[in-house]
């Protein structure tokens, strides 16, 4: 039986900021004032916002205490399904950090910015590379946000042809986001099944893609982790009636040097730095969703965007049929000048290499694990591998109990009940960044808490037990939302 | 969750096959979700109900029903005119687990057609359908 | 390559596991068409040492302070952020952590939140308030589509005097929706001619920002009065969260919404992003609300602790009915302005806000003895415009030689305003420096 690899250490408590301080304290070194006092009139002036007053050692220590209870990709494995929990280089928050970049006003006349130009103009280069395609922009904030910008350049691309169409095909594997960034267009999301083997047969898209359908979002390889094969053929046949061909390309670590979605048929794709580009999720975010697209389909993409001129590069706004704005300013220029960096230090090669070994990581634990869970789809994967809960079924132990068990065993569970076509599914993805004995342990851990289902399945229903919490009273939280202290 | 056979189904009561039941009262339907239905959303952490006064047509969404992870829409088993809603639902949406057929009711309709309540399935049908899905 | 793990010995034996012969094996049931021959066209790798090297080059060809005297705002600000939230963002728990979904895993991130929550909706003086947002802009879009969706009314009306760009940003997001905007005039004093309101019709929204884009405190109070009066929500924008350190926050005027940006809040400028969305609501709306909610609960113990909530608004759930497609947030930001706000306090905030409005107060004073004119006559908190005789376009070219940044010419962005510029002052500009501003304007 594995030995799980967590201690019980000394972790400490901690309550809520406002439980803390005292009137007086402050934590901040105010600026001396070297200028008179210039008092606002009272009319204008507000009361003090309510705030805690802590000193600095209060805010250190209770900062420190609740990244105690986090679990990171530093702590260790994080197999989240679609994803992309790779090591996280510390050497691109050196380069982000640096003051020519943090301190960089976004509005500085073009002559007074070059660096960050240069930067953002060789990053679009290396992603349209990568892709395939022609065009970049690095405006979007987040991949829901690169797919929102997709969607405004098809609606406008359609526009521009004298019909708009107000229906999209999407995958039923298809992420949430993807019919709600439809839907914010104003498009009619319309699934399209997928076939016994998982993936999409071109023959669905032939009997649904018609004058009303503005195109179909694909993702490749798709949730479950599956190449979709027909996807030349999808291509023509929605190119044939007029449509476009969105890709979404958060799962482009699998096939970096091995497709280029621009060359089989993709119009549009968008990318998640924070994940394919190893970008910190951050608890959430900051990411970035840069869009990149076929040359004919430059002109509607946001402004401004970055060009040059023997060598010195600007920021042009000069494009009518541009979509718009997205974000107030350029972009993510924090997240992209780590993205940046991640491609300079993986060069070509690193990162063809990294798209295999993510591919091998992620058979290996296929291979491994599909005696002991049930495999949804019994062939080769990409990046990822999906199982569900079948064989557990029978103890009455869920996708959701040998979730909360992993934690105990120190790991951070798979994501759990996506894709929706597959019942308790359990998505892994390993990343390239993992190394096998890693993996072996996680195999071990698994298989272990699947004998538990079955002999002392109790230990599964009251998982976990090692964490600051419990399990959470999440329908609780639902009925009498608790939102501010 | 509960096996079919243990799916309380009163026998006073008329149901659609989309989950929802309807007693007849004089002039007025009451409608509400099944004992199935509420055994399969989970603990129902929110009720959205429609306004009062507004026609809805047969198969038509009149409310959505949230659990913690997911979103149900109910669908209008019978046209008619909504006369009342349930205002405590707002409060305590539990009341829909806990008394489906009772406190739990939804809203009350005022039928284009009395007669509408009558085809729909009795309990034993609506027991049969839920077997023929299980 | 050290991020890449696998020896060959790793990968031989892996290779066996799955049986593939090699490692394009792997993609050989991919058809030949889809599968790119070659290699990418990319500059080979180069080690940390030239990538720092590379880089130390590329960020040395930007303009910053000291080399630099740079007066620029216009939604983006220059504060001073404490050693201790820079040490504390460090903390690799936060920053290679992935969003709270399960929650045992992440009290740290989820707490976190949620005290940002409490402090972003006590500085705004709104009931709840979401867990960030890509930056203000993309909030304000967002809450033009909530209010729209709680009116059932299609028409908004966004001052002239919000930030040019969030103007834009709400433009592309209702360019595919066909609501309508339509926009509010200026008036001479710098502010917005809310009397325009009366002739506007049925509303869904009223936008309104304050400071606004010239750095003039608008009245939230009237412009909730007139939209509330019309059936219409206040939404209330700003760029400068600092500011509602002094001023009246826009709950306790009436707004309905509240979108801003917080960067002011400890968050580097970095060349314009990540920033900071901060949108904020009345309690009454809270199912409206777009973006990640923390909420508090119990365990099974009974303990305290804190989950993503009310997760039915949201695209994963609800896909295309969902309140918007948002998925991620700006999490890490949102942790940094709390961390910010935690080391200020409440009296911090007040002294720290004060400043700001002193030192801009100041090189006002200092400007129009060197001969420049302050156009607009309403009170100003950090930003303000400043013309001269002549127009100051010329100064400003002058003074870019001197390298000083003063401010932004606004002629591209409102053509009535050509010749003037958009200054800023924040607690980081110092007296000798305003002097020098103003002694190089003189000349």
């Amino acid at each position: 039986m594995t030995e799980s690899m967590v201690q019980s250490t000394l972790t400490l408590d901690e309550p809520l900021l406002w439980e803390r301080g005292k009137k007086g304290r402050c934590g901040f070194s105010l600026p001396a004032r070297d200028v008179p006092e210039s008092p606002l009139p009272v009319a204008l002036t507000g009361d003090k916002p309510d705030f805690p007053d802590l000193s600095e050692i209060e805010v250190v220590r209770h900062y420190t205490r609740l990244s105690t209870w986090n679990y990171g990709v530093d702590t260790g494995f994080y197999p989240l399904g679609s994803c992309t929990m790779k090591y996280n280089p510390k050497t691109n928050e050196r380069q982000a950090a640096l003051k020519g970049f943090a301190a960089a006003h976004p509005l500085l006349p073009a002559a007074l910015s070059q660096g960050a130009l240069r930067l953002m103009f060789a990053l679009e280069r290396d992603l349209a590379e990568i892709t395939g395609l022609d065009a970049v922009t690095l405006q979007p904030a987040a991949g829901a946000q690169g797919e929102l910008t997709g969607m405004l350049i098809i609606h406008a691309w359609h526009r521009s042809r004298g019909k708009q169409r107000t229906r999209i095909l999407i995958p039923d594997t298809a992420h949430g986001t993807n019919p709600a960034s439809a839907a914010l267009c104003g498009y009619t999301p319309v699934p399209v099944p997928s076939n016994e083997r998982g993936i999409i047969a071109s023959g669905a898209v032939e009997g649904l893609m018609d004058d009303k359908t503005a195109g179909i979002m694909i993702t490749n390889p798709n949730t479950l982790g599956l190449f979709e094969e027909n996807i030349r053929e999808i291509a023509r046949i929605v190119h044939e009636r007029g449509g476009l061909v969105y890709g979404d390309g958060a799962n482009m670590n699998a096939v970096m040097g091995v497709v280029k979605p621009g060359v089989i048929g993709v119009d549009i794709l968008h990318l998640n730095l924070h994940k394919t580009f190893s970008t910190p999720h951050g608890g959430g975010g900051p990411g970035a969703g840069p869009v990149a697209v076929r040359k004919e389909l430059a002109r509607f993409l946001p402004i401004p965007r970055v060009s040059e001129t023997g060598g010195t590069y600007e920021l042009r706004d000069d494009y009518p049929d541009s979509v718009g704005r997205v974000l107030s300013f350029h972009g993510h220029f924090g997240v992209l000048a780590r993205a940046y960096a991640y491609i300079r230090s993986m060069g070509p090669d690193g990162l063809a290499r990294a798209s295999r070994l993510a591919v091998l990581n992620a058979n290996y634990i296929r291979e491994r694990l599909k005696g002991t869970l049930h495999l949804a789809y019994d062939r080769p994967c990409m990046h990822e591998c999906v199982f569900s809960d079948r064989n557990q079924q029978a103890s009455g132990i869920s996708t959701l109990d040998m979730a909360k068990r992993l934690m105990d065993y120190g790991y951070h569970p798979p994501t759990i009940y996506f894709p929706l076509i597959v019942h308790g599914a359990i998505m892994i993805e390993p990343t390239e960044t993992e190394t096998k004995e890693e993996l072996d342990r996680f195999i071990e851990a698994f298989e272990t808490i699947v004998r538990e289902a079955q002999d002392n399945p109790q230990l599964l229903r009251d998982a976990p037990h090692v964490c600051k919490v419990k399990r959470l009273d999440e329908t609780e939280a639902a009925r009498n939302p608790c939102l501010t202290g | 969750m509960k096996k079919i056979e243990e799916i309380h189904l009163p026998d006073e009561l008329r149901y659609s096959p989309d989950h929802e039941w309807v007693r007849m009262e004089s002039t007025v339907a009451r409608v509400g979700l099944t004992d199935y239905a509420q055994d399969q959303l989970g603990d129902i952490v929110y009720a959205e109900l429609p306004s009062v006064g507004i026609r809805v047509e047969q198969g038509a969404v009149f409310a959505t029903v949230e659990s913690v992870k997911s979103v149900s829409e109910c669908i209008m088993p019978l046209a008619g005119e909504i006369t009342a809603v349930n205002a405590f639902l707002a409060d305590d949406p539990a009341i829909l687990n806990r008394s489906p057929y009772g406190e739990g009711w939804m809203v009350l309709v005022k039928p284009d057609d009395p007669a509408a309540g009558e085809r729909l399935l009795t309990a034993e049908r609506y027991r049969a359908q839920l077997k023929g899905e299980g | 390559m050290r991020y890449l793990p696998h020896t060959d010995e790793d990968i031989a034996a892996m290779l066996g596991v799955v049986r593939c012969a090699d490692l394009d094996g792997l993609f050989a049931a991919l058809p030949a068409d889809c599968r790119v021959n070659g290699e990418l066209r990319l500059p080979a790798a180069l080690t940390e040492w030239e990538l720092d090297d590379h880089m130390d080059r590329l960020a040395g060809a930007m303009a910053v302070s000291p080399e630099y005297l740079i007066f620029l705002g216009a939604g983006s600000y220059d504060h001073r952020i404490p050693a201790v939230v820079s040490s504390l963002l460090a903390r690799s728990e936060f920053v290679t952590s992935y969003t709270p979904y399960q929650p045992e895993l992440l009290q740290g991130t989820l707490q976190g939140l949620y005290e940002y929550q409490t402090l972003a909706a006590r500085l705004l003086g709104m009931e709840v308030a979401t867990a960030s947002h890509y930056d203000g802009a993309a909030a304000l879009a967002e809450a033009l589509l909530m209010a729209v969706r709680i009116t059932k009314k299609k028409r908004v009306a966004l001052s002239r005097a919000i930030n040019p760009h969030y103007r834009q940003v709400v433009r592309t997001y209702f360019a595919p929706t066909g609501y309508e905007l339509i926009e509010i005039p200026l008036l001479a004093t710098g502010l917005t001619d809310l009397a325009r309101l009366e002739s506007a019709g049925e509303l869904a929204a009223v936008a309104l920002q304050s400071p606004n884009f010239f750095g003039c405190i608008e009245d939230f109070r009237e412009a909730a009065e007139r939209a509330h009066a019309g059936g219409a929500l206040l939404v209330a924008t700003f760029t400068e969260a600092l500011a509602y350190g002094l001023l009246k926050n826009p709950g306790s005027q009436g707004a309905d919404i509240a979108a801003g940006d917080g960067q002011s809040l400890g968050i580097p400028r970095s060349f314009g992003g990540p920033a900071l969305g901060m949108l904020a609501s009345r309690k009454q709306y809270m199912r409206n609300l777009p973006g990640r909610l923390v909420g508090q609960t119990k365990d099974r113990a009974g303990k305290r602790g804190f989950v993503l909530t009310l997760a039915t608004r949201e695209q994963h759930i609800r896909r295309e009915k969902a309140t918007s497609n948002i998925c991620s947030n700006n999490s890490l930001c949102a942790l940094t302005a709390a961390m910010y706000l935690a080391s200020l306090g409440g009296t911090g905030i007040r002294e720290l806000a004060a400043l700001n409005h002193d030192k801009a107060e100041y090189l006002k004073k200092a400007l129009t003895d060197a001969g420049c004119v302050i156009p607009f006559s309403a009170p100003t908190f950090n930003e303000f415009v400043v013309t001269a005789p002549g127009g100051f376009d010329a100064r400003y070219r002058r003074l870019i030689e001197k390298k000083i940044v003063a401010g932004l010419p606004l002629g591209p962005y409102y053509p009535e305003l050509a010749g003037h510029s958009l200054l800023c002052v924040t607690e980081t500009a110092s007296r000798e420096n305003m002097d020098a501003l103003a002694r190089e304007v003189k000349s």
